[in-house]
C-alpha cells in the first residue's frame, strides 16, 4: 500500500550520485576550486603543526587556556589573515612567540586548523566578518530570505546561530553548491489541497499522515495528507550557486561563523 | 465527586486468615505450556512457547476498534528507549524499567503494587542502551536478567528477592538484556556482549534455587564439532551473543535461540571461516542444553547481521504437507522458512533490497557479493529488521514484522585487538546521507524527527506468506519502525513505530482501521489480556505504557 494513497513526487530528481555523501563531497571538492585549501596544504600543515605548535597547543590544539584550534576558537583572531598575523608576529606578550615560517608552511598551518585538525578534512578560507555582513545584506542577497537576530523575513531558515551549528566547510558548500548542501528538511514544498488552495513553503516536520510547514506568508500550517491532492518536494533549493568572488565567499563565511546565537 | 467512604481505624488487630490453598495465583509450567488457551493472560515474552504473539481474544474487532478508549497510563521514571514487554497473569502486570527495576501493576487501574530495584555494578557495559526487555514468571516467582549479567528471582506477591546468581563476568562485559524463558523447572537466559569480544552462551538455572543446570556455548571449543569454523584463538572472543528470548517445542523438547554477530563486528577478514554458530538459529535440548541442530543465516558476517530475531513456530500445512516450521525474517534481508525438526532450509527470499549477497543456494547458504570499499551495503547496519518481535496469525496464515526499506550502510573494516571489557568492533560505518551533514538513521532517535527523510530508509510493515516466501501486502510509514507486532482472533494487527502512532491494521488486507498519536517512539510490541471479561491492549510509547479498552 502507498503512503496513504498520495503520491509524493520529487522535482526534479537528483542524480543517484548525490544521494551518497561521499560521492557528493567529491563533486564539491572539484567545484569549489580556489575557495578551499588543497589537501596537500592540509597535509603539510599537519606536519608543521606537530613539529612547531603541538608542544604548547597540544596534539588536539586545546591545551592553551581559552583556545581550541581544532574548532576555530581563538582569543582575538577571526580571519585567516588574523591568524597569519598572530603566528608571524607573536601574541599574548610573548607567550606566543613569533614564528618564521616559509609561505607554504604558513599556508599549511592555516589549512590544517581550518580543516578541523583532520588531515583528510576540507579546509575553508575564512575572510573578514564585517565585509561579509555587508555582502550578506547587499550583493549576496542573503537577507532577502534569511532572518538574523530578529531582522529579516522567515521564508528561509533563521541564521542567528548558524555559526555554532555548522562547520565552515558546510557553510561554504551552501553558498557554492546549494543543491548538495541543502538539508532535506529545508527543501521547498508545494501542496495543493482538496479545496484547490496551493501552498508553497518550507517543511518543518512530517510523518506518515501529516506534514507541518511554514508557508510563504510565514504562517505555521499543519496539513493532513488525506486532504491533499498533490504534494511536491523539490530537491532543488530556491537559490542558485552564488556568483560572488572567492574572496567575497570567504568574507560571508566569516560573517556566518560569527553568528553564534542571540547576544 | 469525592468518594465519601469512611476509613475507620479500629483499635483491634484484624485476624489475618490464611486460606490453606492459594492455587489460583500459581502460574505452573502446565499453564504456560497451554498459554494460548488462556488468552486473558500474557504469560511469556512472546505470548506462548510458539512465539506467535497471537491472541484468541476477539472482543475488540475491526468494527469497534475505533471506539477504543484510554484506560490508564503508567509513566516510566527513567529516560531511554523503553523496550520492556509486559507479562500479565491473573490481573497483575509485571513490567521492567531501566536499568533493572521490576514493577507489579494492577492491570485494570495501572496502580503499582510494588517495585524492586536492582542496581547493576558500575562497570556494567552494554553497546546500545541500558535495555531490559522484561521478565519471565513461574509458580510464585518472577525472573529478571540484569545489565551486570546476573539472574534475579523475586517473590511474585511481595517483590522480595529469593535468589540472585551470576550468569556472566561483568568485568568482561557480559550482560543480560533479554526476558528469560522458563521451561519446565528451569529459567533459561543468553548473554549480550557481542560488541565486546565475549564468547556467547545460553544457560539454564534451577527455578527454585538458581543453581546452574546447563550451559551451552554458541562458539564450539577445541574438540567440539565445528570448532574448525574459526582459526587460531579467534573463537575465544568471537562474540555470538544471545540477547533475545527463544522459543520452545514441547513435543520435540527443543528450545530455539537466535545467535548474534561474530566479533569483531565489521572485520570479517580478521576471523576467517564460517564463525559458527554466530548469526545462526540453534536448537538446544531443553533438559541438557545439548545442541541438536543449527542453521547459519550469514557465514563470516561483516555487517553485524545478528540473527537475534524471535524464532516463530507454527504447525501448518506447508505446500501440501503438514509441517513443523519456523519462520524467520532475518536482519540480513532474507525471509526464511525452516523445518524445525531438523533445521532443514525450506525457503528463503529477500524482502528488502539486498546487495551483500546475490541469493541463497539450495541449502539456504547465501552467495556473497561484497561491495567495493566506500560503496553502500543493503540492508544497512540495523538490518532489514532486527530484534523487534514479529507475529504469526494461524487464522490468516501470514507472518507480520517491521522492515527497514531502502536502508544502507557504508562499512569500513579495521584490524582490532581484543582487550577485556573494551569495544571490539573491527572498524566503523557510516550511513547514507542525502546531503552532507544531514541527520541519518540510527539505533534510536536523538535528532528532532523533522530532520527525517525517506531517502535513507523508511518503515514497511510487511505481511509475508510462508507458503511462497513472498510479501502479500505492506503498510509503509514515513519514519523507520522498531515496533513489534500483535495479532488477534478478530484479525486485528496492532503495532506502532518511531513516529509515535499506535496502529490497528486489518491483518488480512493491511488497511489502517484506527490509530492514535501517543507521542513517543513505540519500540516494543503491544500485548493484549483480559480481566473480568474486558479485553485490554497495552503498548509502550516513549516513557509511557498506555492501556486501551472498549467503553463499557
Amino acid at each position: 500500500m502507498e503512503i496513504p494513497s498520495l503520491r509524493i513526487s520529487r522535482l526534479p530528481s537528483l542524480a543517484l550520485c548525490a544521494v551518497f555523501s561521499f560521492c557528493a563531497q567529491q563533486t564539491v571538492a572539484q567545484e569549489v576550486g580556489d575557495h578551499q585549501y588543497t589537501s596537500e596544504a592540509v597535509e603539510t600543515g599537519s606536519r608543521v603543526y606537530t613539529q612547531q605548535c603541538a608542544l604548547c597547543h597540544g596534539p588536539q590544539g586545546d591545551l592553551v587556556d581559552g583556545i581550541d584550534l581544532s574548532i576555530g576558537q581563538f582569543r582575538n583572531a577571526q580571519s585567516d589573515s588574523d591568524l597569519v598575523g598572530v603566528i608571524s608576529g607573536g601574541a599574548a606578550e610573548g607567550r606566543m612567540p613569533a614564528f618564521n615560517l616559509r609561505a607554504e608552511e604558513m599556508n599549511g598551518i592555516i589549512a590544517f586548523i581550518r580543516a578541523g585538525f583532520d588531515p583528510e578534512g576540507v579546509a575553508v578560507r575564512i575572510g573578514d566578518p564585517a565585509r561579509g555582513k555587508a555582502l550578506f545584506e547587499g550583493k549576496g542577497e542573503c537577507a532577502d530570505c534569511h532572518r538574523v537576530r530578529g531582522v529579516g523575513p522567515r521564508t528561509a531558515p533563521d541564521l542567528s546561530n548558524i555559526g555554532a551549528i555548522r562547520t565552515p566547510a558546510s557553510l561554504q558548500r551552501n553558498l557554492l553548491d546549494p543543491a548538495t548542501a541543502l538539508l532535506p528538511i529545508n527543501r521547498p514544498v508545494r501542496l495543493v489541497t482538496r479545496n484547490e488552495e496551493t501552498i508553497v513553503g518550507r517543511r518543518l516536520n512530517e510523518d506518515t499522515y501529516t506534514v507541518q510547514i511554514i508557508d510563504s506568508q510565514e504562517r505555521l500550517r499543519s496539513l493532513k495528507k488525506s486532504d491533499l491532492v498533490s504534494y511536491e518536494i523539490s530537491d532543488q533549493p530556491s537559490k542558485q550557486p552564488t556568483d560572488m568572488t572567492s574572496d567575497e565567499v570567504a568574507d560571508v563565511v566569516g560573517y556566518l561563523l560569527s553568528l553564534r546565537g542571540i547576544e | 465527586m469525592r468518594t465519601t467512604m469512611k476509613i475507620r481505624k479500629y483499635g483491634i488487630a484484624f485476624l489475618l486468615i490464611l486460606l490453606a490453598t492459594n492455587v489460583s495465583a500459581q502460574v505452573s509450567f502446565e499453564r504456560i505450556l497451554n498459554a494460548e488457551d488462556e488468552p486473558e493472560n500474557w504469560l511469556t515474552y512472546n505470548g506462548g512457547y510458539k512465539s506467535q504473539r497471537y491472541s484468541k481474544l476477539d472482543q475488540i474487532t475491526p468494527e469497534n476498534v475505533s471506539d477504543l478508549k484510554l484506560q490508564w497510563t503508567l509513566q516510566n521514571q527513567v529516560f531511554g528507549a523503553w523496550q520492556s514487554n509486559p507479562i500479565v497473569a491473573d490481573g497483575i502486570m509485571y513490567i521492567t524499567e531501566r536499568p533493572n527495576s521490576v514493577m507489579a501493576v494492577d492491570a485494570i487501574t495501572g496502580r503499582v503494587f510494588w517495585k524492586y530495584r536492582h542496581v547493576p555494578a558500575e562497570n556494567a557495559l552494554v553497546c546500545c542502551g541500558a535495555n531490559n526487555r522484561g521478565v519471565a514468571i513461574l509458580d510464585d516467582k518472577v525472573f529478571m536478567g540484569t545489565l551486570d549479567a546476573r539472574l534475579v528471582a523475586l517473590d511474585r506477591i511481595t517483590g522480595s528477592p529469593v535468589w540472585d546468581v551470576e550468569v556472566g563476568d561483568v568485568n568482561q562485559a557480559y550482560s543480560v538484556t533479554m526476558a528469560p524463558l522458563v521451561v519446565k523447572d528451569k529459567v533459561i537466559v543468553g548473554v549480550g556482549g557481542g560488541e565486546f569480544g565475549i564468547r556467547g552462551y545460553v544457560a539454564a538455572y534451577d527455578a527454585d534455587t538458581g543453581e546452574e543446570a546447563w550451559k551451552t556455548y554458541t562458539i564450539p571449543g577445541p574438540g567440539e564439532p565445528n570448532h574448525d569454523s574459526w582459526e587460531g584463538d579467534d573463537w575465544e572472543h568471537g562474540g555470538a551473543p544471545v540477547w533475545i528470548t527463544g522459543s520452545f517445542d514441547p513435543e520435540l523438547n527443543l528450545t530455539y535461540w537466535g545467535v548474534g554477530n561474530p566479533g569483531p563486528d565489521w572485520n570479517a577478514g580478521q576471523r576467517p571461516g564460517d564463525n559458527l554458530y554466530s548469526d545462526s538459529v540453534i536448537a538446544l535440548d531443553a533438559d541438557s542444553g545439548e545442541l541438536k541442530w543449527y542453521f547459519q543465516f550469514t557465514p563470516n558476517d561483516a555487517y553485524d547481521y545478528d540473527s537475534v530475531q524471535v524464532p516463530v513456530l507454527a504447525d501448518i500445512v506447508w505446500r501440501g504437507t503438514p509441517s513443523k516450521v519456523m519462520m524467520w525474517a532475518n536482519r540480513n534481508g532474507y525471509f526464511y522458512v525452516l523445518d524445525r525438526v531438523t533445521g532443514k532450509f525450506l525457503e528463503g527470499k529477500p524482502y528488502v533490497t539486498v546487495n551483500w549477497s546475490s541469493g541463497l543456494d539450495e541449502n539456504g547458504r547465501p552467495i556473497p557479493t561484497p561491495q567495493d570499499e566506500g560503496m553502500p551495503t543493503f540492508p544497512g547496519n540495523q538490518g532489514g529488521t532486527n530484534w523487534y518481535p514479529p507475529s504469526f496469525s494461524p487464522r490468516t496464515g501470514l507472518f507480520y514484522f517491521s522492515a527497514w526499506q531502502d536502508y544502507a550502510t557504508i562499512y569500513r573494516a579495521e584490524e582490532s585487538e581484543y582487550e577485556p571489557g573494551r569495544a571490539f568492533l573491527g572498524g566503523g560505518f557510516s550511513v547514507l546521507a542525502p546531503a552532507p551533514g544531514a541527520p541519518t538513521i540510527g539505533i534510536g532517535r536523538t535528532n528532532p524527527i523533522n530532520n527525517w527523510t525517506n531517502e535513507v530508509g523508511f518503515a514497511s510493515l510487511k505481511a509475508m506468506d510462508p507458503q511462497t516466501g513472498e510479501e502479500v501486502w505492506s503498510y509503509d510509514q514515513f519514519d523507520v519502525s522498531d515496533s513489534g507486532m500483535l495479532t488477534t482472533a478478530s484479525d486485528l494487527l496492532f503495532t506502532g513505530g518511531r513516529e509515535g502512532y499506535f496502529h490497528a491494521v486489518d491483518a488480512r488486507s493491511g488497511d489502517l482501521l484506527w490509530n492514535v498519536n501517543l507521542g513517543g517512539q513505540i519500540v516494543m510490541a503491544p500485548v493484549t489480556y483480559s480481566v473480568d471479561g474486558v479485553q485490554y491492549v497495552s503498548v509502550i510509547s516513549g516513557h509511557a505504557l498506555s492501556t486501551f479498552a472498549l467503553p463499557n
